[in-house]
C-alpha cells in the first residue's frame, strides 16, 4: 500500500483509525526515531511494538510492515534478472533510473532548503556533501568526524 | 555471501543518520567500486526499482542481496539493514517512556540535520551521475526534481512517465 512513502498511510492508521496514539505521542516517537540511525519508519514500527508488547511486539510490527514489500520486491528483482537485457527493458529502465535520481534529488532539496538559510548549518552541510560525493571518505569516518562537530557548534543553539 | 550481505548491512544500518538514504553513498561505494557486485548503471536501477516498489525506502538493500544470493540473499540483507538500527530504537524507546528528556531530543535534531542533508544532496548527486547519460535523462532527473521538490505529485506518476520516455526515445 506504501507506494512512495509509507509513513502518512502509517500515521493515519494509528493515530486516526484504530487510536493507538494520540497524534502529539506519534509525534515525539516519530521524532525519537528519526534521531537514531536506521529507516525512520522502520524503526517507529520497532519502537511501537516493543513499547506495546515487548520483544515479540516489535517482531510482529517489523514483520508486518515488511513482509509484502520484500515479496514485491523480491518477484521484481527476478523479473530484473530475466529481462533487464532486454532492448526495451533496458530502455524504459534508463529513463526509470533518470527519473528516480530526480526524485532523490527532489526529496534531498525538500529536507535540506529549509535548514540551509542557517550559514553554520549550511557550511556542515557542505562539508559532508564533499567529503562523501567529492572526495568518497567512508561514511563512518564523515558520522564519527562531522557528527560531533555538529553536535558542538549546536551545543548552545538549542535552548 | 550471507555472511558477506550481512556484516556489510548490520554495519550501514547503524550508520544511517537520517534514514537509509544517507547510506546510498556508502553503499555505491563498496557494492560498485570496492567489491565490483554491480556496474553504476546497475546501483541506479536497483534504486530506481526499489522506489517503484510499495514500501519504506530500503527496498535497495533487499534488491542488492537478492541480485547476489538470490532470495535468501534479499531476505539476510534486508533482516541486516534492519535489526541492529531497529533494536536500538525500540531499546531507546522502551528506555525513554517515562522521563522524555525534550533538550536532548532538539539537540539531537538539530545536531543531525545538517549531515543528514548533506548526505542525502550527495546520494542524489552520486545517482545522477550514474544514470545521466545525455541530454534527455538529465532533463528527466532535473524535471522528477523540480517536480518532487516544489509539488505533491505521486512519485509513481513521475517514474511512469520516465519508464516511458526512456522506452519510447532511448
Amino acid at each position: 500500500m506504501g507506494f512512495g512513502g509509507v509513513l502518512p498511510i502509517i500515521r493515519r492508521v494509528m493515530v486516526d483509525d484504530r487510536r493507538w496514539l494520540t497524534q502529539t505521542e506519534f509525534n515525539e516517537l516519530f521524532s525519537l526515531c528519526q534521531s537514531l540511525p536506521g529507516a525512520n519508519v522502520v524503526n517507529l514500527s520497532f519502537a511501537f511494538g516493543a513499547r506495546e508488547g515487548g520483544a515479540s511486539g516489535a517482531v510482529a510490527a517489523v514483520t508486518g510492515l515488511l513482509s509484502a514489500p520484500v515479496s514485491i520486491v523480491l518477484v521484481l528483482a527476478g523479473l530484473y534478472a530475466r529481462f533487464g537485457g532486454l532492448a526495451p527493458v533496458r530502455h524504459a529502465l534508463l529513463g526509470l533510473a533518470a527519473t528516480a535520481a530526480g526524485l532523490a534529488l527532489g526529496s534531498a532539496l525538500r529536507i535540506a532548503s529549509p535548514i540551509l538559510t542557517v550559514p553554520r548549518n549550511m557550511l556542515l552541510a557542505a562539508a559532508v556533501y564533499g567529503l562523501a560525493f567529492g572526495l568518497h571518505i567512508s561514511l563512518p569516518l564523515i558520522v564519527l568526524g562531522m557528527l560531533p562537530l555538529s553536535l558542538a557548534l549546536s551545543w548552545r543553539l538549542v535552548p | 555471501m550471507l555472511t558477506d550481505l550481512a556484516l556489510l548491512f548490520s554495519k550501514l544500518s547503524l550508520l544511517a543518520v537520517g534514514g537509509v538514504n544517507s547510506t546510498l553513498p556508502e553503499l555505491a561505494r563498496i557494492v560498485v567500486t570496492e567489491k565490483h557486485w554491480l556496474s553504476a548503471t546497475q546501483f541506479s536501477q536497483l534504486y530506481a526499482i526499489a522506489n517503484t516498489a510499495p514500501g519504506p525506502n530500503m527496498l535497495i538493500v533487499t534488491l542488492i542481496g537478492s541480485h547476489q544470493a538470490g532470495v535468501a540473499g534479499g531476505l539476510v540483507a534486508s533482516a541486516a539493514m534492519v535489526l541492529p538500527a531497529g533494536v536500538t530504537a525500540a531499546l531507546v524507546a522502551v528506555l525513554f517512556s517515562k522521563h522524555q528528556n525534550a533538550r536532548w531530543k532538539r539537540l539531537a535534531q538539530a545536531a543531525l540535520l545538517p549531515v543528514t542533508a548533506g548526505l542525502v544532496l550527495a546520494a542524489a548527486s552520486l545517482l545522477a551521475r550514474q544514470s545521466d547519460t545525455g541530454w534527455l535523462t538529465a532533463g528527466l532527473t532535473a524535471a522528477a526534481a523540480l517536480l518532487t521538490w516544489r509539488t505533491k505529485l505521486h512519485p509513481l506518476w513521475l517514474l511512469g512517465a520516465g519508464a516511458l520516455a526512456g522506452l519510447l526515445f532511448l
